[in-house]
């Protein structure tokens, strides 16, 4: 058994030094049109040498430490925890979420304007996440061409409002209805497929859909995107610092106060805060109703789901029509916030970015998405100098918690009933 | 004439092209008719093949080495090594765990061992592309018209010879050795062939490594053919080999050998007579096509799914 050990770790060191040193050791640098190859600087050398030796240590006293990690005492001790009771983990919960959405609203006047821009940011990846964890989390379905559903709304509203001088109000429910709309044009015939075909052909059809925008030039201005985004108006008011819109008024003039560009960046992230309590709402309601249930079902077990008198496309379609229907409507105020949209922002990476945020959460879990989303938007923004590492330990994550963890950083908990005991 | 000769041209292009997706759907569909699992970090894995295969070529030209065989053998040995290597961990870290599980969570680990691999060779190696030295040049004319000719370069005659090489490699190993027969063993029944005394995690580490060793010689072939490589081309040519290995029949080999020529032949005639912006367009319309209407592809065997 020792031997085999050390023969297994050995080989795994072996191992860890031809997948890092080539790659990470050996620089390929273009001068020009030829190609030179430099050593990398001595501290890569001795940090690949030093993971080689842990990898060989590791291994070789793995079951050892893997023993004792299992006899920590916090560890066991919170393994052996009684679940809060639901009432009480309900009610706190509750509170919770009432005391975060207050302070958010109030908390932009304080702070400064990229903050703001950042929190506006944040609220779309939630909406963005808390739509694709109705078709992963709770319908089972692999959806990785959520981006285009997310493309389509924007560029509704960019293109209502270049074409036919839509408002962001109006252009709103279009960009979400037709959002839905290709997701159930879409999700008719592909939902037949297994889930790993499935999420194979939605990647193909968000390629697809980005290759349309990127080609045809007429309509989109391919890879130069569309300017020029109207911004939100509150009852007719704009927020510039001219009126541009016919029959409008501006929101300082009216209001009697100086003007000041904060007013617009509050305003969107006001909207994006109320959009975004809107879905989770929504979402939280369609869970409770039959048909969320059904998601859950089919996504446990498709057999007895069916057998049950479930309709199998019905089920699927409703979540994926849903799900698409809160991509567009991210997408239409992420169009509104930047102003400018350009196939740029709807790639694949997109895509994996608001999964990876579904799974750390914890799939299907309301509240485990939406502190993911915050933590995934702002940690990159506070510790700048590894924001190169960002999709790195994305990566690494998504492994580890399927590994380790597949039910997220906070599960899912059923809603259930507890039948009390007679006595 | 020149029409035929232009569409000769194409197709000898599209089967160049062609070969090479083949020798990458060989591994996923390999592990997919093994575990039944998407393997979506394959195609960083041909792109680090293809990594390794410019680090070699480099580093022997900087120590004067220039004996045209003797580099291209030692830049495909020494890629098949290093994608091998990664094949294995790749398994070993991110799919053995999952093994097993819920359908969905092995595709996820996937996608995440995609993204992290990608994002090692980008903070590596820098994320612009680097020219890819055309070691093999020139060609012969095999017809020509006043206003056009058409042609084989000799790079494409290797590319030929190469993919024709290791296909049949494969298809002896497959068939003659030992662990050929436990592969196609473990491909019938898991359960069973556990059962009966082979050691199937050996054999689905052997499917990773050997699939892996194949998408190395497809990097090597293709980043000298295209000219230049980065980090994330890995990605698409990874989904035009699942296209090609689904094409095909999903885990069968010649399969994905027939799919791989198909796709790439149509490939090509899509940019040869409509235009190169669509081609990725008309293969992932092919994928969804296919899947809809005949999931099992060309050579294929019908899933029968128990309860």
């Amino acid at each position: 058994m020792a031997a085999n050990n050390v023969r297994h770790a050995f080989f795994s060191a072996l191992i860890t030094l031809i997948i890092s040193y080539p790659i990470l050791g050996l620089n390929l640098e273009a001068q020009g049109i030829s190609v030179t190859l430099t050593g990398a600087d001595t501290s890569t050398v001795i940090a690949i040498f030093i993971a080689v030796i842990v990898v060989f240590v590791f291994q070789l006293f793995r079951e050892r430490l893997m023993d004792r990690v299992r006899e920590l005492p916090f560890l066991s001790a919170r393994a052996h925890k009684e679940p809060m009771a639901e009432n009480k983990r309900a009610k706190i919960e509750s509170w919770v979420i009432t005391g975060i959405v207050v302070l958010a609203l109030f908390w932009p006047f304080f702070v400064s304007r990229g903050a703001v821009d950042l929190a506006t940011l944040v609220l779309i990846y939630i909406m963005l996440a808390l739509g694709l964890n109705v078709v992963v989390g709770l319908a089972g379905l692999l959806d990785l061409g959520y981006v285009a559903f997310y493309a389509v709304g924007a560029y509704t509203f960019a293109l209502l409002a270049q074409y036919a001088d839509f408002s962001f109000w109006m252009a709103l429910p279009v960009g979400a209805c037709l959002a839905a709309l290709f997701g159930l044009v879409l999700g008719f015939p592909v939902l037949r497929l297994r889930g790993d075909y499935l999420a194979i052909v939605t990647l193909g059809f968000g390629e697809i859909i980005r290759i349309l925008l990127n080609n045809w030039t007429t309509l989109t201005g391919g890879p130069n995107g569309i300017g020029g985004i109207p911004d939100p108006t509150l009852f007719g008011m704009e927020f510039g610092r001219r009126v541009k819109g016919e029959g409008n008024t501006s929101f300082h003039d009216t209001f009697g106060i100086a003007y000041s560009g904060e007013h617009k960046v509050i305003f969107l992230y006001l909207i994006a805060l109320v959009l975004a309590v809107f879905t989770a709402m929504v979402i939280r309601r369609f869970m409770r109703m039959p048909v969320g249930r059904a998601w859950e079902a089919l996504r446990e077990d498709e057999i007895a789901a069916r057998s049950l008198g479930l309709s199998r496309t019905a089920v699927k379609l409703s979540a994926f029509t849903i799900g698409a229907f809160f991509a567009g409507f991210s997408g239409t105020v992420f169009a509104s916030k930047q102003g400018f949209i350009s196939p740029e922002s709807f790639v694949f990476l997109e895509s994996a970015i608001v999964l990876a945020i579904v799974v750390l959460g914890g799939m299907g879990s309301q509240i485990g998405v939406i502190l993911a989303a915050i933590a995934v938007t702002i940690l990159p923004e506070l510790a700048r100098e590894f924001s190169e590492y960002r999709m790195l330990i994305f990566g690494a994550a998504m492994v580890l918690m399927m590994v380790w963890r597949p039910q997220g950083l906070m599960p899912m908990r059923r809603i259930h009933i507890e039948l009390n005991r007679q006595e | 004439m020149q029409d035929l000769l232009y569409f000769f041209q194409q197709l000898v292009n599209g089967l160049t092209i062609g070969s090479t997706y083949a020798l990458i759907a060989i591994g996923y569909t390999m592990v997919y008719g093994i575990i039944g699992m998407i393997n979506f970090a394959h195609g960083e894995i041909y792109m680090i093949g293809a990594y390794t295969a410019l680090i070699t070529i480099t580093g022997l030209a900087t120590l004067g080495v220039t004996w045209l065989p003797l580099v291209l053998i030692v830049a495909l040995i020494c890629a098949m090594i290093v994608s091998s290597a990664m094949g294995w961990a790749v398994e070993r870290v991110a799919y053995r765990p999952v093994r097993g599980r819920h359908r969905l969570i092995p595709l996820i680990s996937a996608i995440g061992m995609s993204i992290f691999l990608q994002n090692y060779v980008h903070l590596a190696q820098g994320s612009r592309n680097i020219g890819f030295p055309a070691l093999i040049h020139g060609g012969f004319t095999f017809g020509s018209s006043d206003t056009f000719q058409a042609q084989i370069s000799y790079m494409q005659i290797t590319i030929f010879i190469t993919t024709l090489i290791c296909m049949t490699a494969l298809s002896v190993f497959i068939s003659r050795s030992r662990t050929g027969r436990a592969c196609r063993a473990v491909s019938q029944d898991l359960g069973m062939a556990n059962l009966l005394g082979i050691d199937t995690n050996r054999i689905i580490s052997a499917t990773f490594v050997i699939g892996a060793a194949l998408a190395a010689v497809a990097g090597l072939l293709l980043g000298m053919y295209y000219g230049s490589i980065d980090p994330l081309f890995g990605f698409i040519a990874g989904l035009k080999a699942f296209t090609a290995a689904v094409l095909g029949g999903i885990g069968s080999i010649p399969g994905a050998m027939l799919g791989g020529l198909i796709l790439g032949v149509g490939e090509s005639m899509t940019s040869g007579y409509l235009s190169g912006e669509y081609k990725d367009v008309v293969s992932f319309g092919l994928l969804i096509l296919i899947l809809l209407f005949k999931p099992t592809g060309l050579l294929g065997k019908p899933e029968v799914e128990k309860i």
